[in-house]
């Protein structure tokens, strides 16, 4: 912290320090402390996570290095006169996809836990509805860096030619990271209660990746292949359907994942 | 204190004793007896399909177990879990647990006679056909819960957290169907007979054959059901017992 | 007025149904007929209770953790509270702290009832033997997000206000995994006193602190007290709970089995200690 602003923070503690609670049975005034605003609150633990993420970067480093060994050895067991590369692909970047956001899931709760940080936040007046938000928030974000760092690298690595495939592609990326990190969220939630965390998430999640990444996979191929969405309209509306179904329910299991 | 250790174990005993019935289990015994009859009237009171020979006859297991399996057992899964988050009764947990295990087993058995009837119908093991490969994904989906379960040291959570996945996983599964359906949609299958496509319209002597299974499947799934919830409560009894 | 609740000075409350009918607090309700509630010395407090709890129970299975728990405490003054492992200190604490919701009985702060919405966490803090900490965060990011959660207006100042009385602003920059346990315990206090919480509850609070450590707590849990902030401290060593408390009491098996009051001049630690050795052994026995 700079000593410019140390000497400001300095004289804001200084017109605090007169303060001393007067009464006995003297109640707070309502306007002194705000009112919990679900926004603010999700958006500030995302933040923290998002912070605590950045500088230890065990998340992001496992889930990097995840991702280009897998799509190394994908290329190197394809037989390229076999397949083609636009057909292998679309799966390829899918399985990596899903793993690589699997490995980032538990920390998100870890390290609330380590140190029972997560009393602390639970006794707090902020809403168990915005603690998942703002968790969601941070997992998303994780996901997306992820998908960013590996669609990339398969494209690259498989010689692909995507041109206006680009966007349609990415639009369908971040629906599936809607649906991933809400469903990861909430297990990632309900696994850091048991031992043997990592291993437990992916088999609690994958099943409900399904009906994400099976739809996924078939919209990124038909937009590799040039195919327009009127084709794979009804892969949409799953996906779709999927966040927006999910989504909501996860938020309202989450406070259950909470003993009380 | 161990005048107040033993008032406080007698009343824990008695759910204890209550949950241990001594004497034969008569309802197993009579479902097995129903299974036996059915498999032998299956075998040798059922004319074979003309089309497709003896090895058609795996239906009367394959269609009971999917209907026990996953339609029952899964649903009553689902609904215990959702409604133990609603009142919290640890004796809805125990229904769900129990349920899921033996569910287990059931869809097991669709899972071994789906490809058997596959091998010696077409020789191949394995059809990703629409209902077979959705009973794969929710037999993956019920190991995890139960592998979710194992993992959970405090009863309460246990409880609390297995019915969270239960409840999400009731909304998973129609979920599951759509996508299998579209797939299949994709790569329509072979027009065949399969296990989870019987003839519409089935002359009654095979008709009978498969009501008599289906009752005989249903008879052992509540019989084991039964059972496998007992052996729960003598668990938990017990457990409060050694913390009590 | 012709109901409610009346204190010494007559100035008429809302009446607290349950407390009413025991006059060694000094209230009596002129609205309703109550049954008597048992005066125990648990629920004896020098001024009007700022924390009430009665027939609090808590059950694991058919386990009773917490079986029957009553007790008031005013401003200012400090539950000393000692026992066994596996006494149910702890889950009674997490049930005053609104982390857990009694099966049975209820408890309040300050007419709120807990567990509670927003208005009545902001008046709990909690302090643990854990750090209740981020570790990768450093000291000043610790405590402004707690105080950011609580809603405070300004709360960076509030921040580093918290650890200067703490005196731990010089390491306000310091990710807390690099800071000794002694200095992580004083961070962690600093976030739970960040808003000024009218109830402090501590388990065990005193674990791995060195002499240091200790002496800066109790100094810090002193000057707490007098600015009317009440505590619940539990604790395994008797003579720095004892140096605080107004009030000690032991539990055992979820129950509260004995409770003594401070006198003017504070409590004979030997004696005590003494005493509550016999009474555990009684217990195990």
């Amino acid at each position: 912290m700079s000593e410019h602003v140390r000497e400001q923070l300095h004289e804001r503690v200084t017109a605090h320090a007169g303060e001393r609670v007067t009464g006995i049975a003297h109640v707070r005034e309502p306007d002194a402390l705000r009112a919990p605003s679900f926004v603010a609150d999700a958006w500030r633990i995302a933040r923290k996570d998002l912070v605590i993420e950045f500088r230890t970067r065990s998340g992001l480093l496992a889930s990097a290095v995840f991702s280009v060994l897998a799509v190394v050895m994908f290329h190197f067991t394809w037989d390229p006169t076999a397949i083609p590369a636009v057909d292998l692909a679309p799966g390829v970047l899918w399985v990596i996809f899903t793993f690589a956001g699997l490995l980032g899931l538990n920390r998100s709760f870890g390290l609330e836990l380590a140190d029972r940080a997560y009393d602390a936040l639970l006794a707090s007046p902020v809403s168990r509805e915005s603690i998942f938000a703002g968790k969601m928030l941070a997992n998303l974000a994780f996901v997306t860096v992820v998908q960013a760092l590996v669609l990339p690298a398969v494209v690259l690595f498989f010689n692909l030619d995507v041109g206006a495939a680009w966007l349609p592609i990415v639009g369908v990326v971040l629906l599936a990271a809607i649906g991933l990190s809400a469903v990861g969220t909430l297990f990632a939630a309900i696994a850091a209660n048991t031992r043997l965390a990592e291993l437990l998430l992916p088999m609690m999640t994958l099943p409900f990746f399904i009906p994400l990444v099976l739809p996924a996979a078939q919209l990124t191929s038909l937009f590799m292949n040039g195919r327009p969405l009127a084709d794979g309209m009804g892969w949409l509306k799953v996906l779709v359907a999927f966040d927006l179904v999910f989504v909501p329910a996860c938020v309202l299991a989450f406070p259950f994942t909470i003993e009380e | 204190m161990t005048s107040v250790s033993s008032t406080a174990s007698a009343p824990l005993k008695a759910p204890l004793a209550a949950a241990s019935p001594k004497g034969f289990d008569w309802f197993l015994a009579v479902a097995v007896v129903a299974c036996i009859a059915a498999s032998v009237r299956a075998m040798f009171y059922t004319p074979a399909d003309a089309m497709l020979g003896e090895a058609q006859k795996i239906f009367y297991i394959h269609v009971p177990a999917a209907i026990v399996g996953l339609y029952l057992a899964c649903s009553l899964l689902a609904i215990c879990s959702l409604v133990y988050l609603w009142i919290r009764d640890e004796r809805l947990d125990r229904l769900a647990e129990s349920s899921a295990e033996v569910g287990l087993v059931f869809m097991g058995m669709v899972l071994i006679t789906g490809p058997i009837w596959a091998r010696t119908s077409w020789g191949t093991w394995w059809q990703w056909e629409a209902r077979i490969t959705s009973t794969l994904f929710l037999w993956l989906l019920v190991l995890g819960y139960l592998v979710l379960r194992n993992a959970v040291e405090s009863t309460e959570q246990r409880a609390r957290l297995s019915a969270v996945m239960g409840s999400l996983a009731a909304l998973l599964v129609p979920f599951i169907h759509l996508t299998v359906l579209l797939f299949r949609g994709m790569h329509p299958p072979p027009v065949v007979l399969t296990p989870n496509n019987p003839q519409k319209n089935l002359p009654p002597e095979m008709r009978l054959t498969f009501l008599f299974a289906t009752l005989a499947f249903l008879l052992l799934f509540f019989a084991l059901l039964r059972m496998r919830y007992r052996w729960a409560a003598m668990r938990d009894a017990r457990a409060a017992l050694e913390h009590g | 007025m012709t109901g409610g609740l009346h204190a010494p000075g007559g100035i008429a409350k809302v009446c607290d149904a349950r407390v009413a009918g025991n006059r060694a607090s000094g209230y009596t309700c002129a609205m309703h007929a109550h049954p008597t509630v048992p005066v125990s010395p648990a629920t004896q407090t020098n001024g009007p209770p700022i924390l009430l709890a009665e027939g609090l129970v808590r059950r694991f299975g058919t386990r009773r953790a917490v079986d029957g728990v009553s007790l008031a405490l005013g401003a200012g003054e400090c539950m000393a509270l000692f026992g066994p492992n596996g006494a149910g200190k702890t889950t009674l604490l997490r049930m005053l702290g609104g982390l857990l919701k009694p099966a049975e009985g209820r408890a309040t702060l300050l007419r709120h009832a807990l567990p509670g919405d927003a208005s009545v966490r902001r008046l709990i803090g909690l302090i643990s033997h854990h750090s209740m900490l981020y570790a990768p965060l450093t000291a000043l990011e610790n405590v402004r997000f707690a105080a950011e959660c609580q809603g405070m207006p300004d709360a960076d100042a509030a921040a580093m206000a918290s650890l200067e009385r703490l005196r731990v602003a010089d390491r306000a920059d310091t990710p807390v995994r690099l800071l000794s346990r002694g200095l992580q315990q004083r961070v962690s206090i600093a976030r739970a006193l960040v808003h000024r919480p009218r109830l402090l509850l501590l388990d065990e609070p005193y674990t791995g602190l060195d002499d240091v450590g200790a002496r800066a707590l109790t100094a810090a849990l002193r000057a707490l007290k007098a600015e009317g902030t009440s505590l619940v401290l539990v604790t395994h060593h008797i003579g720095e709970g004892l140096a605080i408390a107004t009030q000690a009491t032991v539990m055992l098996a979820g129950r509260f089995v004995a409770t003594e009051h401070a006198t003017p001049q504070g409590f004979d630690v030997a004696g005590y200690a003494t005493r509550y050795r016999t009474l555990i052994e009684a217990g195990a026995a």
